[in-house]
């Protein structure tokens, strides 16, 4: 079922939640929309699930407008972040819920039923869970359970919303790799909501960057790393370092910068803002650098330097310790990124783009 | 478990035992010598007078009344309180505040208050009396009228439980439902009635109760006739006047031991309910 989605918007009250979506999913594709919380990606999921009206826009699926359809006639899979399973029945009858409640004449026999809620149970590998009640389940065996009564209807579109949020990183590595075999078994189209980049780009065919009820940006992950689309996406990609910096013949120049090992941009001179990454930075002595150490910590696996700059400016520095120069605090440094991304002046300072979290707790740490 | 509560320093055995002491003497006095003395009294002058009492044809007839009331009272405040608890958590709408602190009103207003308001809009001389009399429809001083304040009095019960079970609960689930094909009605009846039934039937007892006992609002509205629009308790202080003291307490005691099962009910659910 192939998505496509245009001039989608939606408040709630005052806020605006989309601000004009534009998106078209291929047939049996997986697509990611990662973004930080209030981004609208899980509105976003919500409409093309039927549990949410857009104020204006369309939503088409295979050429028949969904916009006219209830939920229940457009027959989606979806997957709560909190499983949402009926507290009430056993997993089997979670599993059966989808086909026990349809119109008599469509309905399969309970003979039909059984088959494929075992056929459902052992494709989750939980047949041992049967009897079982949802709040004697694991956190992982719930998600299971409740991707299992999505699929158990046969959906047309499998969305899930933030479907490892509330797990463990262990487990919800290995429900990772599990939901793209199950995936690419059913064939149907899946769309997941998610903050967290490295699911995004792990799981997906596309990643859908969306921020503020916009799409920013949409690719694949050495696209969407390697070339930003906007400061939102630079800084939701983690680079928490921004630099301002003066273009002088499409090369970014700043005292004590190097920007050798950066290509040249097809920009026009002028003050900018270049967006780096703490471990795409490498440090030099340089006497003539205004930056000096301040700080210095490991991690383990990294070496975390804070240098302070012309101007109050703060820069962190991620460097393997295996191969980090010894440096002293209060040594003057120069400052040469491997990789970044840069954005003129009037683009890259917008007040109204506040950091995202995933930035700020970096920072903090 | 009692001798597993350990003392904090400069807390001393006797002024535990004197709270104990207090609340076991003041539960006494209070609640259990006054239920006690109804027994007592409506069996002094043995069980022969005892059933004659209860047996009377007024009783029995305000029995049946306060039966009929409860009846239809209650399955209506239940549609009343799902419907309204399931409004107030689902549905962002202008007035939703207005309708929380509206559904709260009857507890707080005097129920004597709710039977004069009742008097002055469907009584003779009220508002809708003369539209009222002209069509030949008697609501005041007839089983109408008793209805309406007893519904008027009970209405927040099975709201006020159901309301915060709906709200923590949210409705992912439903959405599932609906998301899964059911209808409305089907996910109410598969989803949404087993989360709250053991609330609703905790609320569905408290307003039997309250409606059985109500007294103030209804002495206003039902007038009094005997053998026509006296419910249990306004039978029992009729008798009380007539100086039928044992008749009073044999009628009480029907009441009393309504509310005697209402609690065991009420203690089992909330046992079941965990």
């Amino acid at each position: 079922m192939s998505i496509t989605i245009a001039g989608m918007t939606k408040s709630f009250g005052a806020t605006s939640v989309l601000r004009g979506v534009d998106l078209t999913v291929a047939d049996g594709e997986l697509v990611a929309l990662l973004g930080p919380s209030g981004s609208g990606k899980t509105t976003l999921l919500k409409i093309i699930a039927g549990l949410e009206w857009p104020e204006a826009g369309q939503l088409t699926v295979n050429g028949q407008n969904w916009l006219d359809l209830p939920a229940q006639a457009r027959r989606i899979g979806f997957v709560f972040q909190h499983y949402a399973l009926f507290p009430h029945m056993n997993v089997r009858d979670n599993l059966a819920f989808g086909l026990t409640v349809r119109p008599r004449d469509q309905r399969p026999t309970t003979a039909q039923i059984r088959a494929r809620t075992d056929e459902l149970l052992n494709f989750l590998q939980i047949p041992h869970l049967a009897d079982r009640f949802p709040a004697q389940l694991s956190g992982g065996q719930r998600q299971r359970v409740a991707l299992g009564r999505a699929l158990a209807i046969e959906p047309s579109v499998l969305l899930l919303d933030e479907p490892f949020g509330a797990l463990d990183a262990s487990i919800r590595r290995d429900l990772r790799r599990w939901l793209r075999d199950v995936h690419d078994q059913t064939g149907s189209t899946t769309i997941f909501v998610t903050h967290d980049q490295e699911e995004a780009f792990e799981l997906a065919d596309r990643v859908v960057v969306m921020g503020e009820g916009r799409i920013e940006q949409i690719g694949s992950a050495d696209q969407i790393h390697d070339h930003p689309a906007s400061p939102f996406v630079a800084r939701f990609m983690g680079a928490v370092v921004e630099l301002p910096v003066t273009l002088r013949a499409g090369r970014a120049e700043a005292p004590g910068l190097d920007t050798s090992a950066l290509d040249r941009r097809a920009l026009p001179d002028g003050p900018a803002t270049l967006f780096l990454r703490p471990d795409a930075i490498t440090v030099e002595p340089d006497a003539t650098s205004p930056w000096r150490l301040t700080e210095q910590t490991s991690t383990g696996a990294l070496i975390r330097l804070l240098l302070d700059g012309p101007g109050g400016a703060r820069v962190m520095v991620d460097l393997p310790r295996h191969t980090a120069p010894r440096l002293s605090v209060g040594a003057p440094l120069r400052l040469r990124p491997l990789a970044g991304a840069i954005f003129p002046a009037a683009r890259s300072a917008p007040a109204d783009e506040p950091a995202p979290v995933s930035a700020l707790k970096e920072i903090r740490l | 478990m009692s001798h597993a509560v350990s003392l904090a320093p400069g807390q001393s055995r006797g002024a535990r035992r004197l709270l104990i002491g207090l609340a076991v003497v003041l539960t006494l006095l209070i609640v259990v010598a006054p239920l006690t003395y109804i027994f007592v009294r409506a069996l002094a002058q043995g069980w022969a007078v005892y059933a004659a009492n209860i047996l009377h044809p007024l009783t029995l007839h305000a029995m049946w009344l306060t039966t009929i009331t409860a009846l239809i009272v209650v399955p209506l405040n239940i549609a009343f309180g799902v419907a309204a608890a399931w409004a107030v958590a689902r549905f962002r709408f202008p007035g939703r505040g207005l309708l929380i602190t509206a559904i709260e009103i009857p507890f707080s207003i005097s129920p004597i208050i709710a039977g004069i308001c009742y008097l002055l809009l469907y009584g003779r001389q009220g508002l809708l009396g003369p539209w009222l009399m002209a069509n030949d429809m008697q609501v005041m001083f007839a089983l109408p009228g008793i209805v309406l304040v007893t519904a008027f009095v009970t209405a927040p019960f099975v709201a006020r439980e159901v309301l915060p079970l709906m709200q923590a609960q949210g409705s992912e689930q439903e959405q599932a439902a609906i998301t899964l094909g059911a209808s409305g009605w089907t996910m109410f009846r598969r989803v949404t009635l087993p989360n709250i039934k053991w609330a609703l039937l905790y609320g569905a007892v408290l307003c039997t109760a309250r409606a059985v006992g109500e007294f103030g609002g209804v002495s206003v509205v039902s007038g009094n006739i005997r053998g026509q629009t006296n419910t249990l308790p306004l039978q029992v202080e009729l008798m009380f006047n007539d100086l039928n003291t044992t008749g009073a307490f044999a009628a009480a005691s029907t009441l009393t031991l309504i509310a005697l099962v209402t609690m065991a009910i009420k203690t089992a659910l909330e046992s079941r309910r965990g």
